[in-house]
């Protein structure tokens, strides 16, 4: 097992217990304000919280915190930008990924302020993705996209799974994109955190 | 020359002038008339307190009682540190950790000009520490609170982008380091501007006083100079240790930040 959770608890929420293998993906949904941003925030250790996690055997608390969120990424709904160009904010990246996205090398040229959403979120995979993780966190990449830029960061996250054995978490609202995703889940009713095959 | 000795009639002279102000004020309907004469009866009453303070001082030299003193007006400046700050850290870390920075600096350095540079005997000698104490501590605050103010305020302000990079596996230090960096050259400008408008645009007050009072200029540009360049290393040091130990109070032990550890004034 890849990612091993044991009762992970925060705010009033049932404690959480699950398992992610490599290569696997899960989906977790429920209503706005359940708390799915929060645990997967629990997840990648930006907020306090109980539990013990384990990445490949090693215990989250014994590796040092941006160690930890190195290996557990997390691609948050709205991306960050700090500097003036794209390319400022890459040290690294994979160049078949870039392409693979829908860009050219040039795009490290171009400026943050004329992005689209749809631009930035995809660059914001790219940069999340040139750590290497092992476990990815999507806390809904793709809600106000539209179907092509949804469909080409679906592909990419699947071809991950395959190809490097990376672990998926992807909060979702819609039944569509979670149709075309996995059949595992976990949805979160009331204070309680369900198991769910679709 | 010798110093000409101001009477209370002198004083009241100026003061109507004050007063003068105020009446003006009021009739432009300004809002500060209140504040101009409290203000100005709160100049008069601390000054004639530190005067007694210091006439007793001075005539019963004995290191307890400045060591007294020394501590009263560093726990004030504290206060000011935090009174002055928008965002500041909850509970005692906010009066904590500027009133720490400014003990740090200002009474290392103090120690270091009276022992080592100024030389007296002996070197508590109160006619030169507490006055050079009193020049570190109130431009060290200055220093310190602005770097402060602004460290809290970005942090706050752009805590998605910490997180962001936070997420990318940064360490704490590397997520807040460019507003680190930001939060020191604030706390540090108005000292490097002092330094550079001396002489030109402004005759320091230190200066002046001396000049006044009837030192040789040569004799009391010198001091002023000794002055300026302790006061900078003073708040230099000290908005490093805030600025430091406060952007590392933003962030827990597994690095997460945490900004509820701020309140909003």
């Amino acid at each position: 097992m890849k990612l091993v959770v044991k009762n992970l608890q925060i705010l009033k929420l049932s404690p959480w217990n699950f398992s992610l293998s490599e290569g696997e993906c899960i989906f977790l949904s429920g209503s706005s304000g359940s708390g799915k941003t929060r645990l997967l925030r629990a997840l990648a250790d930006l907020d306090p919280h109980q539990g013990e996690l384990t990445l490949d055997g090693e215990s989250q608390l014994s590796t040092p915190a941006h160690a930890w969120r190195k290996k557990v990424a997390f691609l948050p709904a709205e991306s960050q930008w700090w500097y003036a160009e794209v390319g400022e904010h890459f040290d690294d990246y994979d160049k078949t990924l870039l392409s693979q996205l829908g860009f050219t090398e040039d795009v490290m040229g171009w400026e943050i302020a004329r992005l689209s959403s749809g631009e930035k979120q995809r660059l914001a995979l790219l940069r999340a993705l040139a750590q290497s993780p092992e476990v990815l966190l999507l806390d809904e990449p793709t809600a106000n996209l539209d179907s092509q830029c949804t469909h080409v960061i679906e592909k990419t996250v699947e071809q991950l799974r395959k190809d490097k054995g990376m672990a998926v978490i992807w909060v979702t609202h819609d039944a569509e994109q979670l149709s075309r995703l996995t059949t595992q889940g976990w949805v979160i009713e009331g204070e309680v955190i369900k198991e769910r095959t679709l | 020359m010798t110093l000409v000795v101001l009477t209370p009639f002198d004083l009241a002279l100026a003061a109507s002038l004050v007063v003068l102000l105020a009446l003006l004020s009021m009739q432009l309907k300004l809002g500060i008339a209140r504040q101009l004469l409290l203000s100005g009866l709160r100049t008069v009453a601390q000054l004639m307190l530190i005067g007694l303070i210091l006439k007793s001082i001075f005539s019963y030299v004995h290191l307890g009682w400045i060591a007294l003193l020394s501590i009263v007006m560093l726990l004030l400046a504290g206060r000011e540190v935090m009174s002055r700050q928008k965002y500041r850290l909850k509970g005692w870390w906010g009066f904590g950790l500027g009133t720490l920075s400014m003990f740090i600096s200002s009474f290392s350095i103090t120690l270091i000009a009276l022992n080592v540079i100024i030389n007296v005997e002996p070197w508590y000698t109160p006619q030169y520490a507490i006055p050079l104490l009193g020049m570190m501590l109130g431009n060290t605050m200055n220093g310190i609170s602005l770097g402060q103010d602004r460290l809290n305020q970005s942090a706050w302000q752009q805590r998605s982008i910490i997180e962001a990079r936070l997420m990318l596996g940064w360490t704490w230090s590397q997520a807040i380091a460019d507003i680190r960096q930001d939060s020191i050259r604030t706390g540090m400008m108005p000292i490097i501007n002092a330094m550079a408008a001396a002489g030109i645009v402004s005759l320091p007050g230190m200066m002046t006083g001396q000049i006044l009072a009837g030192t040789a200029p040569m004799e009391a540009v010198k001091y002023q100079i000794l002055i300026m360049f302790l006061i900078t290393a003073g708040t230099g040091f000290g908005t490093f240790v805030s600025v430091w130990f406060g952007s590392r109070r933003l962030f827990d032990e597994r690095e997460r930040l945490r900004l509820e550890r701020l309140q909003v004034n």
